[in-house]
């Protein structure tokens, strides 16, 4: 029995013995490569920074035109109720939104002034009586509930507030819709990384969450607080 | 350098490390948390305009006032009308899915003619044009007679303005689809001698003794009847339901008392037998109002004591006793007939003898009980002036026999259609016309009403959906569905006042679709000369809004027209037989209790056991089949999968070697189904009980091909009294396949 042991061992031992050679030849190998390899770490590192913070963003979003350009600094000089003019609430108190093209025609229903998105919008939408597409940057996901007449005719809040100085813009900038979700950029922001300057530079929960809790207001609806998920979700 | 493995390796090391540091991760970890809420084919309602409009349901007779809730031009919601007298705020499973009738897959969306087997878009005009022709032609060689029209009412303007048509041109075949109003109609004509529609005051009456009627199954005015039953909950109302199985209603009930099918009737007759013979009956009444009590009372006395019913009806003689007592001892009695959802007319002669026991209790007119209800009058168009053809076309007798020397009594004789038609050498129908039902689906013995349908030259459909019947059409001009047309309902399903409903536009017509009293009017004016004559008006809705008169504006602000300050005649007035009084007999229909059942057809040797059909809430058996929310509810043991469930006792089961959800071969002597066996205690032995409403070949995949359609496994048994059908069932057969 003893017999049939040892050379067990012995076979044991000379496999480790080959094995370990095996090892040092490779220790060579890498002490010869080592300061590629930290090169290519610093490419892969470098690289995923320029697709992440570059080129995914570019992906993410496509751009799309609106189907007629506006001059909401125009229509503001025209008007007598600022933003309410043409995005007014309804007598059951809800919001309207963007406006209906029977709004448009009780000033539009000829064609005023030179411009052509103005020749236009009367060729394509008022004569044919269709409603114009618009793509409403701060559309948000269906998912979530939102009073506009809380926060205005409640909380008093000012449209700029929320949606910036989008009354004095000139032209209606790109839209670019988020390809996997399908909703606008406005709502995570213009920044990929999330970060903002003003308040209506993102529109997420968290950006709702943080004004809630700055002004101290129905902390409930926070989502922090039981049964405060269905005020804005639903 | 050498680009290997590691330097490889160290590569994607570097990215996955360079990628915490970018807002990628988390960016797409919540984009696609997003996407999750947002499945693109999840429909969400638009952004928009909250609106209401305010219409009645027509999807059944019912008369439900409803309040569609709108968002800009769509609409998202249908809720019962408040304050409505009907049904105050409640609504069914069908009226709750009216949306889906309006969107779902089934509509037909212009005019179809069927050229070489399948149908071809044409024009309305083409369509109406080629209709008036074809009736030009038919007309002029004599032949206006052989034109019918099969309609599911004939009360309201839409049915009127069909029925002006026809006898203008010269037809009198408007044929309505059959129901109990058939022999409740047939009832109070005979017994009471008025045209009248019975009104129930149900929601007041304190015994409620149904003769198999759905009472909560879809029997009258279904939602109607919801609320009665909640007061007689409150009221402490005793509800007594007589039927071989154990339905919904009967299970709601105070007591079940489980009959053998057929035989309702002559319990009726032993229930009449105790209160005679006890002198329960209201004394006052039967003196003074009514006549042929002594020659009715001889026959009932003698032949229905409770031990000679008890062994007709299975029930025994103490519940015989005692049910009459308490029924004659109630306040306010009320016994109602008619099985199911009530749309076979049944018995004439078992709705005289249940009609007899509230006459015994002295509830005619009064309230808790029966009421006559007139029919609605305020159609009032100018005489018809009409041309020789017309007048030699009407006298030349009904198509259905109705009104002829075998069926003086019948007005409408839907049932005995197939069997005219495939008996007759040459088609005696050139061209029928179907508005708001479907007969291929709807009638008796399905396979006999195909036939005759192919051997029709010319069916045109006006169904806004493509039905059974629209299928087998040469022609379709669609209507709009209820919710895109205006329509006064005239509420026939037994409420208690004269009422009408008006049904109006709640969204502007979704596909190339026209009102059918609009094409009526068209066609009128195509053919031209006197029948263009008849129809004054330019359009269905200026016809409707003149007919209306001053109930328009209240029917267009309001939804209904209620005639509040309506009571119904008091005993002295109220009976206008040539006695003046209520009749217990007719000798026109030998209406004495010579009561026999109605055997079911087929032989007992080769078919032991006995078919019924049962309805409920969540099947649609009539004109408008179960939209996809509705047949969704469907408990899994009356339908699994495709197989439909049929009803067995345990009794029943063991020696066929049936098993719970085993299948089964059913035949009867009009077809036979493979089915699947649901055991069942709530139900006699040797009685296999079927849904009806079930086994649609056409409509959308949602209801197409999932079970089995009654109708092909049951044929009509006329009625001799009436010629209506009276069938309850069939002789059957089940055997383990
Ligand atoms: S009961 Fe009839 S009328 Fe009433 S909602 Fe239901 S389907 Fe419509």
């Amino acid at each position: 029995m003893s017999t049939l042991d040892d050379q067990a061992n012995q076979a044991v031992n000379a496999e480790t013995s080959e094995a370990e050679e095996t090892a040092f030849q490779v220790n060579d190998q890498r002490k010869g490569s080592g300061g590629y390899i930290i090169l290519f770490f610093i490419l892969g590192f470098v690289a995923s920074l320029i697709v992440g913070w570059v080129i995914f963003p570019k992906l993410l979003y496509s751009q799309r035109k609106q189907p007629v350009e506006f001059n909401h600094a125009l229509h503001n000089g025209e008007v007598d109720e600022a933003c309410e003019s043409c995005h007014f609430f309804r007598e059951d108190g809800s919001y309207s939104g963007v406006p209906k093209l029977a709004q448009c025609i009780d000033c539009h229903e000829e064609v005023q002034g030179e411009s052509e998105a103005e020749a236009k919008f009367v060729s394509e939408y008022v004569q044919k009586n269709r409603e114009v597409p618009w793509l409403v940057y701060s559309r948000q996901p269906p998912c979530v509930f939102f009073s506009h007449a809380a926060h205005v005719k409640k909380a008093g809040m000012e449209c700029v507030e929320c949606h910036g100085p989008i009354g004095e813009s000139e032209s209606l900038k790109p839209y670019e819709q988020n390809r996997i979700t399908g909703y606008s950029r406005d709502i995570w922001g213009a920044n990929i990384a999330g970060l903002k300057k003003n308040a209506w530079d993102r529109m997420k929960m968290d950006d709702c969450v943080e004004c809630h809790r700055t002004n101290n207001v129905n902390q409930g609806s926070v989502q922090t607080h039981k049964g405060g998920c269905f005020v804005c979700h639903h | 350098m050498k680009i290997d493995r590691r330097s490889f390796l160290s590569f994607v090391i570097g990215g996955a490390a360079g990628t915490a540091f970018t807002p990628l991760p988390w960016k797409l970890t919540d984009d696609s948390a997003i996407w999750t809420q947002m499945w693109p084919w999840t429909p969400v309602p638009d952004y928009g305009e909250v609106s209401y409009v305010n219409s009645t349901c027509t999807l059944c007779p019912g008369g439900c006032g409803i309040t569609v809730r709108k968002i800009e031009e769509r609409v998202v919601k249908i809720e019962g009308l408040s304050g409505h007298p009907v049904n105050d705020g409640g609504l069914c499973l069908l009226g709750l899915s009216g949306a889906q009738l309006l969107y779902g897959p089934r509509r037909v969306k212009t005019p179809l003619k069927k050229v070489n087997g399948k149908f071809r878009r044409i024009s309305w005009d083409e369509a109406i044009g080629e209709l008036a022709t074809k009736l030009a032609d038919l007309r002029a060689k004599g032949g206006s007679h052989k034109v019918a029209f099969i309609a599911a009412s004939d009360q309201g303007t839409l049915p009127e303005l069909i029925n002006r048509f026809l006898t203008v041109y010269g037809s009198p075949n408007f044929i309505r689809t059959p129901s109990i109003l058939d022999s409740y109609e047939l009832t109070l004509d005979l017994m009471h001698g008025v045209q009248a529609l019975p009104g129930f005051d149900i929601e007041n009456t304190d015994f409620v003794l149904s003769f198999g009627s759905g009472l909560l199954d879809g029997w009258g005015s279904p939602v109607h009847m919801f609320r009665a039953n909640s007061s007689w909950r409150d009221r402490k109302s005793t509800v007594v339901q007589i039927e071989p199985r154990l339905s919904n209603t009967a299970a709601k009930s105070d007591k079940w008392i489980p009959i053998k099918p057929g035989t309702e009737g002559a319990l009726a007759l032993g229930l009449a037998h105790v209160i005679i013979k006890e002198s329960l009956y209201k004394k006052d009444f039967v003196h003074n109002y009514t006549i042929g009590f002594e020659k009715w009372r001889r026959p009932v006395v003698d032949g229905f004591s409770p031990d000679i019913v008890a062994k007709i009806t299975d029930v025994d003689q103490t519940t015989i006793t005692d049910l009459a007592r308490k029924f004659a001892r109630a306040s306010k009695p009320l016994a109602v007939c008619g099985r199911g959802r009530g749309t076979t007319p049944g018995s004439l002669k078992e709705f005289m003898a249940v009609h007899a026991l509230n006459a015994l209790v002295g509830n005619l007119n009064m309230a808790g009980g029966l009421w006559t209800i007139p029919d609605a009058d305020y159609i009032d168009w100018p005489e018809l002036e009409m041309d020789d053809t017309a007048s030699t076309g009407m006298q030349k007798g009904r198509i259905d026999g109705a009104g002829s020397q075998n069926y003086p009594h019948a007005r409408y004789l839907f049932n005995r259609l197939s069997e005219v038609i495939n008996s007759a050498s040459s088609p005696p129908i050139d061209v029928l016309g179907v508005v708001g039902s479907n007969p291929v689906y709807t009638a008796p013995d399905t396979l006999s009403t195909k036939e005759a349908f192919e051997k029709i030259p010319l069916v045109v459909s006006f169904s806004s959906y493509m039905d059974e019947t629209a299928e087998m059409a040469d022609l379709i001009l669609p209507n709009h569905i209820y919710l895109e047309r205006y329509e006064d309902v005239p509420v026939i399903s037994g409420i208690k006042y004269p009422l009408i409903g008006l049904a109006k536009p709640v969204i502007d017509p979704q596909f190339n679709t026209k009102h059918t009293g609009d094409v009526i009017i068209l066609l009128a004016q195509a053919l031209g000369g006197f029948i263009a004559n008849a129809f004054p008006w330019e359009s269905y809705e200026a016809c409707l809004e003149e007919t209306l008169g001053d109930k328009w504006e209240t029917l267009l602000q309001q939804g209904f027209w209620l005639n509040v300050s309506f009571s119904p005649p008091s005993w002295a007035k109220a009976f206008e037989t040539a006695s003046g009084k209520f009749e217990f007999v007719n000798d026109q229909i030998d209406a004495l209790p010579r009561f026999s059942s109605l055997k079911p057809e087929g032989k007992e040797a080769s078919f032991p056991l006995v078919l019924i059909p049962y309805d409920s809430m969540r099947l649609q058996r009539e004109f408008i089949g179960n939209p996809p929310f509705v047949i969704k509810t469907v408990e899994d043991t009356v339908l699994k999968a495709n197989d439909v469930l049929v009803e067995i006792s345990p009794d029943t089961a063991r020696p066929l070697g049936l098993k719970e959800g085993g299948y089964a071969e059913l035949s009867t002597p009009k077809g036979s189904a493979r089915v699947k066996v649901h055991i069942y205690d709530g139900i006699k032995p040797g009685l296999v009980a079927i849904p009806a409403g079930l086994g649609h070949t056409a409509y959308s995949k949602y209801l197409a091909g999932k079970g089995v359609n009654i109708n092909s496994l049951i044929g009509p048994v006329e009625d001799p009294a009436s010629g209506h059908d009276a069938a309850w069932g069939i002789r059957a057969k089940l055997s383990k396949a």
